[in-house]
């Protein structure tokens, strides 16, 4: 066939047909999906803090391990309270004229969902000795750990935001460990990434493909303490219940664990704590990790028969009522 | 004949006993949630255990049926034919052996075949009572669903199984054994038999006929008969290069390469500096490649900010994109642009720009990305505009240089590999320009770009220049002609339509359009056709001159690659679907898939077309030895990488739908993780080899000539 021989028609009808279907599904859709999305009113505008922040995250590479997508998806759930939505992104614009959209949506998960971060672990505390070296915090961590976002000083003045490192972690090295700029404006980032609410009344999209509860018999399994402490819990308050001295108390032996005020123990999970200066501030965990009086309760009696501890068990029933109680007292 | 068991029905007890017991299986997995894999696991050994039974027992059956047979022909036979068969067949040194014997005295017939009724009896009933007892497990096994789903029961069996099994091989070997000795029993009473029938024969009759015999099997040629009494010579010159030393073969030989009658020396530096630059990035990429997999198992390893792991990976992944596969390609095009259309590059210049130009880009990017510069999130678009600016005017010296070079070529037709080869180059600028122009990136506008560039970069550029290549060098290196024109023409028309269309399947369930999802899904489907054209055609090429393999080191290389490109391209199409996604998605699986296919495809193509090339310019081969470990390290390195994660990944993805604690599913990671960094560093050192090969084929080292030489030397003779 003369098509077949003609270099010119042959090559230019192959290169039109690239380009015919690369502008459908690539840069059309694009278009329209910048025109048509805007940002959730309720979306917090990004201070200039975290937009620092969020180039040093860049340039370190984090999108590597850390996606930042809530698929739509049921085990999805743990990361957001909802599916990430168009509009989540649609305020990210250009970084600058050297560099591209950072929408930092990532396709490897070999660390966690930084989508909700902000709420899931809002922790300066733990977020900065984490960076220093997240196996002080998580010894089971494989992520780089972050010195050089770090000084070691002798003096400190009242400015300096120093991290509690344990000794063996400093590598011989005296002295406190003082964040550095880029490590302020890298934890305001962190601190920064939560999911918007919804506008009233829109609906929110669903997550598909639920997983099915092991229907033998019928009755369901109550869920398992163990597990929801470590996916809830262990990374500040650790696997042995000690906690890191300095930063976040221990859970052995403690007086809320153990004692008799229910109350203020279902209070500090679902809404967080603030009582104590010597220790860091905790996120209402519960609430944002949308735990049901079952699950309480088997992370209150997980914790209150582990590491030593030694206290009755209380029933769900018990819980969910302080639970409503708390939810009320939190609206107002 | 009377009893024995039709053969219909022996094939239907054989396939009722194989999937007998995996029916059960699929019941029980269509029943149990998609959770249980590590269950199922066990089921499938199970099955597994259960199915060499009624092998074994099978085998047994067949045994005893032609025993049956056996024994029964020879009752039945007619005595008297059967041994004068044997005085027919006796050789010259039989006959005269039995010439020189006069008489001898008849023995008697003793043995009988009782031995083998028992023996039948015994195996009838062990298989008797294997058959039933089976089919009762298989019966109480569908019965009681929940009970067969417990681990514990699963394990019980399967211990128990292992002894039974154990006594049934033991059972047949004591079996053959027994059944060799009967054999040998037989045949020693036959030759009894023969000897008085032969004691019986009228002596003087049959030993002149013997005789006769016996001359005429003594008769031999004098091996002269064809050749006459000349000594050989080769008027002609056909034969040369005679392998005179007889040496063990340590290391399979293998053909040299053709020399080819002229290639510019220009053109053969320029290419020869496209592949010492690939064969840089190579060592380099995947030195970086190796520090980063054994991140995974030491995260400590160092702390210092240029060598952590985000700044690294991409180091990684551009480095052997654009630095070694990239130039690796380009070399070859240089290579098969000119020689297919039958005549010379059009400028050698423009090809020593291209290559500095890519050069600088890599060394710029890495150096950058080193830093902490790059372009933000978008994986492979990490180097900023400006260093891949500097690929892009490289990519438009090289199409402007093949295009010219096309233009003025000395045939009709464009060669399919070219067709190829220019379209990989026009796409893959305009990905890049796609990729990089600011005006449609805002909000899930990059993602929609994003998802599109990184797989338009692995199957537009990549993949059909490679396939291009492949179109040219495969059937040069068997000598053959490609299977069918057509069937590349097709490959190469679908694999534009699908493939362009698939790059959002790497954000299914994200928040980008639902109907574009669905799409790249579709298109992922479709990727089936041209992966099944191509692939047919290059094995078909292979059609009757499988043999060739095992005398080239090029075309296994090419196997891989094209086995790869089956597999591994199907692959693909298997992890777009939604369900696949769940499991997979975000996992290190995708690596694992982008190993065997980057890996698998692309670099065992790109070697194979080095190993045919490079000794064409140069005129010298590497070792056998080191190619042949090159070879080696490469292939089981890259399954030693890649199964353990597909199989950890796997798993992962499992507890992450059950919802275990992430922190849980990285330990459970760990083991995969070493298996993935041991395999690693296999396929590192398979890429020494691959650099010392290279260094070997284009050293300058002189090899000395002693014919040469020594004509030289009496030249200088005569003229002294």
């Amino acid at each position: 066939m003369e098509f077949f021989n003609n270099h010119t028609r042959l090559f230019r009808t192959a290169f039109l047909f690239f380009a015919g279907l690369t502008l459908l599904v690539a840069i059309l859709p694009a278009i329209n999906n910048q025109q048509n999305n805007q940002p959730l009113p309720s979306a917090e505008p990004v201070t200039e803090e975290a937009m620092k922040g969020k180039l040093v995250f860049i340039s370190n590479g984090c999108v590597a391990c850390h996606t930042q997508q809530v698929r739509n998806v049921d085990m999805d759930k743990v990361w957001g309270s909802r599916p990430s939505i168009a509009a989540d992104y649609a305020g990210i614009k250009r970084t600058d004229t050297w560099r591209n959209t950072a929408t930092l949506m990532g396709t490897e998960r070999t660390g966690s969902d930084l989508t909700d971060i902000g709420n899931r672990q809002p922790s300066s505390d733990w977020n900065l000795v984490h960076l220093f070296n997240p196996r002080i915090v998580v010894k089971e961590s494989i992520m780089p750990a972050y010195p050089w976002l770090f000084t070691i000083q002798k003096e400190t003045t009242a400015k300096d935001v120093v991290v509690n490192v344990p000794k063996e972690y400093l590598n011989g090295k005296e002295g406190k460990v003082v964040a550095t700029e880029e490590a302020r404006y890298l934890l305001a980032y962190l601190q920064s990434l939560k999911q918007a609410k919804l506008p009233d009344g829109s609906p929110t999209p669903d997550f598909l493909y639920k997983r099915k509860q092991a229907a033998s018999g019928g009755n369901t399994q109550a869920p398992d303490g163990n597990l929801l402490y470590t996916a809830n819990c262990q990374s500040c308050h650790q696997a042995n219940g000690e906690g890191l001295p300095g930063a976040f108390p221990s859970l052995k032996g403690s007086p809320v664990v153990n004692g008799n005020n229910l109350q203020l123990y279902v209070d500090i999970i679902m809404n967080g704590y603030d009582a104590r200066p010597e220790f860091g501030v905790m996120p209402a965990v519960g609430t944002n990790a949308g735990l049901s009086a079952a699950e309480v309760t088997a992370i209150i009696n997980h914790e209150r028969n582990s590491w030593g501890n030694k206290a009755e068990k209380v029933t769900e029933a018990d819980v969910k009522k302080l639970l409503d109680f708390v939810k009320l007292k939190t609206a107002k | 004949m009377k009893n024995r068991i039709p053969r219909q029905q022996k094939y239907g007890m054989v396939i009722g006993l194989i999937f007998g017991p995996l029916s059960l299986l699929a019941q029980h997995t269509g029943i149990m949630e998609a959770t249980q894999v590590p269950r199922s696991g066990v089921m499938l050994v199970l099955v597994l255990l259960l199915m060499s039974v009624f092998t074994a027992a099978l085998f047994l059956a067949c045994k005893v049926w032609s025993m049956l047979d056996k024994s029964r022909k020879e009752t039945e036979d007619d005595n008297f034919q059967e041994l004068s068969r044997y005085l027919a067949n006796m050789d010259s040194v039989q006959i005269g052996k039995l010439l020189t014997i006069t008489g001898s005295q008849p023995t008697k017939n003793t043995a009988g075949n009782g031995n083998t009724k028992t023996v039948l009896l015994f195996v009838s009933v062990v298989i008797g009572s294997l058959l039933p007892s089976a089919s009762l497990f298989a019966q109480s096994g569908a019965n009681q669903k929940g009970l067969l789903s417990e681990t514990g029961i699963i394990i019980t069996i399967t211990l128990i199984l292992i002894p039974i099994l154990a006594a049934i091989g033991l059972m047949i070997v004591k079996l053959s054994r027994m059944l060799q000795n009967q054999r040998k029993q037989q045949d020693l009473e036959k030759a009894e038999r023969l000897a008085a029938y032969l004691s019986t024969l009228p002596a003087e009759e049959v030993n002149t006929v013997l005789q006769a015999r016996k001359k005429a099997l003594d008769f031999t040629l004098n091996h002269t008969e064809l050749s006459g009494q000349q000594a050989p010579a080769d008027e002609k010159g056909l034969i040369s290069n005679i392998n005179t030393r007889d040496i063990l073969p340590f290391v399979a030989p293998k053909q040299k390469a053709v020399k080819r009658p002229h290639i510019d020396p220009a053109l053969a530096k320029l290419i020869l500096w496209y592949f010492g630059s690939a064969a840089f990035w190579l060592l380099f990429g995947t030195s970086i490649g190796e520090y980063l997999g054994i991140k995974f198992v030491a995260p400590d390893a160092d702390h210092i900010s240029w060598l952590s792991f985000g700044r690294l990976r991409p180091v990684h992944t551009n480095a052997v994109f654009w630095g070694w596969a990239s130039l690796g390609m380009l070399g070859l095009g240089y290579y098969i642009v000119p020689m297919v259309s039958n005549t010379a590059l059009a400028s050698i210049k423009k090809g020593w720009q291209a290559l500095h130009l890519v050069n600088a880009a890599v060394i710029l990017g890495t150096l950058s990305l080193m830093a902490g510069i790059n372009n933000g999130g978008g994986e492979y678009r990490e180097y900023t505009w400006p260093v891949m600016l500097l690929f892009g005017l490289a990519l438009i010296l090289t199409l402007i240089n093949f295009w010219q070079t096309i233009s003025k070529r000395q045939m009709k037709e464009i060669y399919i590999s070219n067709w190829y080869i220019v379209s990989a180059l026009m796409f893959a600028l305009t990905i890049t320009v796609v990729a990089y122009v600011p005006s449609w990136q805002n909000g899930l506008g990059e993602t929609i770009i994003q998802g599109y560039y990184m797989h338009q970069g692995v199957g537009m550029w990549f993949m059909l220049f490679t396939l291009g290549i492949v179109y040219y060098m495969l059937p040069q290196q068997l000598n053959k002609p490609i299977y069918s024109y057509s069937l590349g023409i097709l490959a190469f028309w679908t694999q534009i339509l699908f493939y362009t269309l698939i790059g959002t399947h790497h954000f299914v369930f994200s928040s980008i359009p639902w109907w574009l999802q669905t799409v790249a899904i579709v298109g992922s489907v479709g990727m089936v056709i041209p992966v099944v054209a191509g692939t047919t055609n290059f094995i078909m090429t292979f059609r009757g001159a499988w043999h060739k393999i095992a005398g080239s080191y090029t075309l296994p290389f090419f196997l891989v690659g094209i086995i790869f490109y089956c597999t591994g391209s199907l692959q693909g199409t298997a992890e777009a679907f939604r369900s696949t996604n769940l499991l997979w998605h975000f996992t290190d699986f995708t690596v694992a898939h982008s190993h065997l296919t980057m890996y698998g495809i692309i670099c065992f193509f790109l070697w194979a077309g080095m190993y045919a090339v490079i000794p064409r310019l140069t005129g010298k081969e590497a070792p056998q030895v080191t190619v042949g470990a090159h070879f080696w390290l490469a292939l089981i390195g890259l399954l030693f990488y890649t199964i353990p994660l597909m199989i950890g990944s796997t798993l992962r993805g499992q507890m992450w739908i059950e919802g275990k604690p992430f922190i849980e599913t990285v330990v459970h990671m760990a083991p995969y993780w070493l298996w993935r960094a041991i395999g690693g560093s296999l396929m590192w050192l398979s890429h020494i080899f691959f650099v010392y090969n290279f260094y070997r084929m284009v050293s300058t080292r002189e090899t000395i000539d002693v014919k040469e030489v020594a004509l030289e030397k009496l030249q200088q003779k005569i003229i002294a």
